[in-house]
């Protein structure tokens, strides 16, 4: 079979996974995220935090319980790195610098799992399983409760509650992401991921020399770092460890978990959208449609840079073959980045700094999107949600009207919070970066400072992986630098928290308004001509910020 | 006798009925021309102020951008330099002159209202006696006569008699309408004249807040607000200046480390290309054009968010009187009973409403003009009374004919020794069925009297009414016609009008309730009233359009007053609002648009020429000349299509009622990708101009 037929069929197994899993799956996510009755087991934890599940929160206050959550998760996580060494099943490992561990805490907090320290030499395995691994479970949570409460906003009318996000949280750790980590973490250990908690293993090679194997939890690490889009690996060399991705169809099947719940999410929003009587379910295909086309758009382009690069040495081996996994060949290489970056996940099998210049670009502007290529866990959702609002800005004065969608106006007051949340994550990256690249140290930390393009891009890229939450790196950047610990820090929580501070505001601006009914005269939000102006918002307003910059890095290298 | 806005340049108003043909609003030529931006320089040099630039961010910008861009030049002039800077001032000077051309078009009808406010003095009445005072001296409640060849003080209500009064100083209608005490024709505008009879007027107004003076700051745009709309449009249009400016000030660091650092003419020019001037520059202008389209069809909006809510609006609330029908019930069919010949009925229904000179009346004489002689001098009329329902004529030898309501003329049959034909009863219930109004004709003599037959009296409705109304529910809009009529009546003539949906037996807090009702549903509602008895409605509408002819209480509540007090304007109302946001929605969406091609004449020109970066030459994909050249046709691009596109801001986007999904796929093609070829063309073609100068190619 030839790569090319083998990369189809990969593309195609993918894909008809999802469309049968897709509606079941998604109407699931919209029943268990809003009503019926506790669990026995949530309604002891509610107890014991002294919640009342069935009071619903106004806007500010679900809010503030977010904010006061992340915050609190961020003191808990850097106390139990610094505090590493006396904690038991840590084998001793060295508590983190403060700078590394604020960085790391901010990191698994705000969903990036950007990760500057390398996972295997680092943490204990306590650290990696109370701290990490909790968070890659709560830190989806908390997206998955953002945008269920988001589209609470759009659906209600007339009040000021948006839900509650004890219940939204408790709900989507308990209900969603362990069940299915249980199961995928099964299927993992059955494909050859390592899962113990032993300490390193000594070997002897064929070569007589000593090697030493760090086993450890990885496949329930696994599990929730790809299907919460997190993308923290538990070795430096996440999903290419082949501890970690012992097989090409457990490559195959960690993108169908980073893809599972930012894809089904979209028919539970339409699920919900019907529900409400404010439209039909098409609005979650219209959504999905606009996700679909920048991934398959992305997708192609990754490929085709990757297996049609230039150079003799790539000619010779077939592809650009450097730093891939070998195993598995260019495609699933190509598809794994674009599902990485298309969701904040930044898990790899492959290092995006060893892509052609354009491939490398491609994922980078995946990333600069915003992340709504389906996005995160939630987060992809709010975000392609909120370029929606601004599509139907534009258009709904197109067809002379005040825009509206689901009924709801976009007044002044919507286009602010939509213009800083579509604002912000641009703002941290280019100022990032700006900032960066005129400190005289940066150049030390690039690995090809000599392609004077390339080590640009290693800069941007960290800064727009920060930004947006995703995590992966060029890894050609050593960012385990006070200056980037800090820094890259400052763009995560920032690139997390400020957002949902706006998407939340929306929401509670949104569920004040009296829905207007639908007319001939509103603007059709569930067509094929709305996902094109979607589609088309999405990348013209980010493509054209980034452009200048990325003609500096990826474009200039790649028509060199 | 004060000079008529007519004179100036308002439009011949619409009559009643004369719906505009479809999809075009019948709007005056466009007063834009080339002389006009010429004539209007200075005014916009003068909002050069920076304190009034600072109102529009996107400008201000531009504004900064250039004088940094003078600095610099100061201190390095060169060619380029001088032209990019040069182009700058011209783009935030070709913003400003787009504003002042909007506003100038309304100085001119300011202009000559004005002169209809000129100094009057009053006769003032107090206690019987009449003292002059000068107008400006009147305060509301005082009383003044005014008799013909007076001008009318200051806005007021007739309280006593009646008069023409010549009111082309507001309306430019020449015509002269009538003003009397009571009802609904009470209210008489400061500065129309007195043709015929005396009044005697209260005054309702403070001096300088009478209705000329509003209209006059209306039009003059003296206390424009941003509107809503304008609010959002502005909150995206300085976000993406901010997002943009963080591009370019970030850039130099990466084009230091690139080893090419750009000078700030060129950052500033990469700058103002990238924000979204076009919009930035045309926008107030936009609105105040729309304004200005309302004040040319006779219609003063008191605010822009009055303008914006009606492009909004989903419901519209249509007077039946005047509005779907010709106000008027007309004769329309004669249907004699068994054994009359229908000249006989004819000549009796002629005889009875000779007296009758109701509109009604009039129009059975007309019905029946060529049947049966003319009345014998010695025929005694019957006018119509409230109390017997019946008009008519007593012809000598005992003779009589009546015609009126069934029952009032059955009964008078009865009282004359006859007897109800059994065929008129059917007749008439079969009439009232279909929504008219049937008058029995009868006439008794010396054999007795009988019933002849029925006249059949019928709301005319307006020709061409059900394509308009199609084309309002393509757009998403409801109509409700609005009537006092009972429910059958009311039905049948929604059936033929078309309309969605009725009204009857309305009284103003039914229609009141039906506003509120479809508000809280989400509906925005539209209506037209003109008596006091509408003004609660009037307000509670989201657009109330107020009937100039109608009381002060209404043209205070509604939110517009139409001057030709034509009702059926409120669907041209609608276009306009719509028509503004279309404006504005397909300029910000070319302005943005546009970017794309800029970059593809800006970036190469920054970089290509670093050693290591050459291949950014091949996104020179116009093969512009130079750097240099390529930087300043962007900038030139950037300026000259904000004067190339302020006449399609006055003018407004062509507007036809189609769907929604139809129209904005129309409105995407034209001024999306529009938008994306547009700039690669210009600035290609101002290249090959600009090339030519020494030191660019």
């Amino acid at each position: 079979m030839s790569d090319t037929v083998a990369g189809l069929l990969q593309i195609a197994l993918l894909t008809s996974v999802l469309a049968a899993v897709y509606a079941p799956f998604g109407d699931y996510l919209a029943r268990v995220l809003t009503g019926g009755r506790h669990l026995r087991a949530e309604h002891a934890l509610y107890r014991l935090c002294g919640v009342d599940p069935d009071t619903e929160q106004r806007w500010p206050v679900y809010l503030r319980s977010v904010l006061v959550f992340s915050l609190l998760s961020v003191l808990v996580l850097y106390t139990l790195q610094r505090v590493q060494p006396w904690l038991p099943l840590n084998q001793g490992r060295a508590p983190l610098d403060p700078d590394q561990a604020w960085n790391t805490a901010v990191s698994f907090v705000a969903n990036t799992n950007w990760q500057s320290y390398s996972g295997e030499a680092a943490m204990g395995h306590l650290t990696q399983m109370a701290g990490l691994a909790v968070q890659n479970f709560l830190s989806a949570a908390v997206g998955l409760a953002v945008a269920i409460a988001f589209v609470r906003g759009l659906l209600r009318g007339r009040t000021d509650l948006l839900g509650n996000f004890w219940v939204d949280l408790t709900r989507s750790v308990v209900r969603v992401l362990l069940p299915l980590s249980v199961i995928g973490g099964l299927a993992l250990v059955a494909g050859g991921v390592v899962q113990n908690l032993a300490a390193p293993t000594e070997y002897a090679t064929v070569a007589g020399g000593a090697q030493t194997l760090p086993g450890g939890p990885v496949a329930s690490q696994e599990v929730i770092k790809e299907l919460g889009t997190n993308g923290g690996g538990f070795y430096n060399a996440n999903s290419a460890h082949p501890f970690e991705g012992p097989a090409a169809w457990v490559s195959l099947f960690q993108i169908l978990l980073i893809l599972l719940i930012p894809v089904c999410l979209t028919r539970a929003y339409g699920t919900l959208v019907e529900r409400s009587g404010a439209g039909t379910r098409r609005h979650g295909y219209a959504v999905l449609a606009a996700m679909g086309v920048v991934f398959a758009l992305s997708l192609a382009a990754t490929t085709a840079a990757e297996v049609h690069a230039q150079g003799a040495a790539t000619q010779a081996a077939g592809a650009a073959m450097e730093g891939k996994e070998v195993r598995f060949g260019t495609w699933l290489s190509a598809l794994f980045a674009t599902a990485t970056t298309g969701t904040s996940t930044g898990a790899v099998n492959a290092f995006h700094d060893s892509f052609t210049p354009f491939g490398g670009g491609v994922v980078m502007l995946n990333m600069l999107l915003g992340e709504v290529t389906p996005g995160g866990v939630g987060s992809g959702l709010y975000g392609m949600l909120v370029l929606a609002l601004l599509a139907v800005f534009l258009g709904g004065l197109m067809i002379g009207r005040t825009p509206e969608y689901l009924g709801k106006r976009i007044g002044p007051r919507e286009v602010k919070l939509v213009s800083l949340y579509v604002l912000t994550t641009p703002a941290l990256v280019l100022t990032g970066t700006g900032i960066a690249m005129a400190l005289p140290s940066t150049p030390d930390s690039m690995a090809n400072a000599d392609v004077r393009p390339h080590g640009f891009s290693e800069v941007m890229y960290a800064f727009a992986s920060a930004a947006n939450n995703n995590g992966s790196a060029f890894a050609g950047l050593s960012a385990d630098t006070y200056v980037f610990n800090t820094g890259l820090g400052l763009a995560m929580i920032l690139g997390r928290l400020l957002p949902i501070v706006f998407v939340l505001t929306l929401a509670g601006a949104l569920a004040a308004q009296r829905p207007a009914p639908a007319t001939a005269g509103t603007l059709p939000t569930h067509t094929a001509l709305f996902t094109t102006m979607v589609v088309a918002t999405t990348l013209v307003i980010t493509g054209l910020t980034f452009f200048p910059a990325l003609a500096l890095g990826p474009i200039a290298e790649g028509l060199n | 006798m004060p000079d008529t806005v007519g004179t100036v340049d308002t439009p011949t108003p619409h009559g009643p009925g004369t719906a505009a043909p479809a999809g075009r609003p019948a709007a005056p030529p466009s007063a834009f021309s080339a002389r006009s931006l010429i004539t209007r320089l200075p005014a916009a040099l003068r909002k050069l102020d920076p304190r009034t630039m600072v109102r529009r961010p996107v400008m201000f910008t531009v504004l900064v951008g250039s004088v940094v861009t003078t600095l610099a030049c100061a201190a390095d002039p060169s060619v380029f330099s001088v032209a990019v800077t040069a182009c700058l001032w011209a783009t935030v000077v070709f913003a400003n002159l787009a504003e002042a051309v909007a506003e100038g078009r309304g100085r001119a009808q300011a202009d000559a209202l004005r002169r209809a406010r000129t100094e009057t003095t009053a006769r003032l009445l107090r206690d019987g006696a009449e003292t002059t005072v000068p107008a400006t001296r009147l305060v509301p409640g005082d009383l003044v006569v005014c008799e013909a060849g007076d001008v009318i003080p200051g806005d007021g209500d007739v309280v006593e008699g009646v008069a023409s009064v010549d009111e082309s100083a507001v309306t430019g209608e020449s015509a002269p309408v009538i003003r009397e005490s009571g009802g609904d024709r009470s209210a008489v505008t400061g500065g129309t004249a007195v043709l015929s009879d005396r009044v005697v007027v209260r005054i309702t107004a403070e001096p300088g807040a009478t209705f000329l003076d509003r209209m006059i700051a209306l039009v003059e745009g003296a206390r424009r607000q941003k509107t809503p709309n304008e609010i959002a449009l502005d909150a995206l249009l300085a976000s993406l200046t901010i997002v943009f400016l963080l591009a370019v000030v970030t850039l130099q660091p990466f084009a230091v480390w690139a080893g090419g650092p750009q000078t700030l003419t060129v950052l500033v020019a990469l700058l103002v290309c990238l924000i979204p001037t076009t919009i930035g520059a045309l926008l107030s202008a936009i609105g105040i054009a729309g304004m200005d389209r309302l004040v040319r069809r006779n219609v003063l909006a008191m605010s822009g968010r009055a303008v914006e809510a009606a492009g909004n609006i989903t419901t519209l609330l249509l007077d039946k009187t005047g509005t779907i029908t010709h106000g008027n019930r007309r004769a329309h069919d004669l249907v004699p009973v068994a054994g009359v010949d229908r000249a006989d009925l004819a000549a009796a229904a002629r005889l009875s409403s000779l007296a009758d000179t109701t509109p009604e009346g009039r129009s059975v004489v007309e019905l029946c003009g060529g049947a049966g002689g003319a009345a014998e001098a010695a025929a005694e009329a019957v006018p119509f009374s409230a109390e017997t329902r019946m008009s008519g004529m007593d012809l000598p030898g005992g003779r009589s004919v009546r015609k009126g309501a069934a029952t009032a003329v059955e009964a008078w049959v009865r009282r004359g020794g006859g007897a109800p034909a059994p065929d008129a009863a059917a007749v008439v219930d079969r009439i009232s069925g279909e929504g008219g109004t049937p008058l029995l004709v009868a006439e008794s003599g010396p054999e007795g009297a009988r019933v002849l037959g029925v006249v059949h009296l019928k709301d005319v409705v307006k020709d061409g009414l059900r394509e308009r109304f199609d084309r309002l529910r393509a757009m998403g809009i409801r109509t409700v016609m609005v009537t006092g009529d009972n429910p059958r009546t009311a039905a049948a003539i929604a059936a033929e009008a078309g309309v969605d949906d009725v009204l009857a037996e309305a009284t103003p807090q039914d229609k009141l309730d039906l506003i509120r009702r479809a508000q809280e549903g989400g509906d925005m509602v539209a209506m037209t009233g003109d008596g006091t008895n509408d003004a609660p409605a009037l307000a509670q509408a989201d657009v109330g359009v107020a009937m100039n002819s109608g009381t002060t209480a209404a043209k205070e509540a509604g939110n517009m007053v139409d001057l030709d007090s034509d009702p059926t304007k409120l669907i041209e109302i609608v276009e306009i609002g719509k028509q503004l946001l279309i404006t504005r929605g397909a300029l910000t969406t070319f302005s943005i648009a546009n970017d794309v091609a800029k970059y593809f004449a800006i970036v190469p020109a920054m970089f290509a020429a670093i050693p290591g970066y050459g291949g950014l030459a091949a996104l020179n994909v116009m093969g512009l000349a130079s750097a240099q050249s390529a930087i300043l046709s962007a900038v030139v691009f950037n300026a000259v299509v904000i004067v190339l596109l302020i006449p399609l801001a006055l003018r407004g986007v062509r507007y036809r009622p189609m769907p929604a999904a139809a129209l904005l796929r129309r409105n995407l093609l034209v001024y999306g990708l529009g938008g994306l070829a547009a700039p690669f063309i210009g600035i290609k073609l101002i290249d090959l101009v600009v090339a030519l100068i020494p030191g660019m190619a």
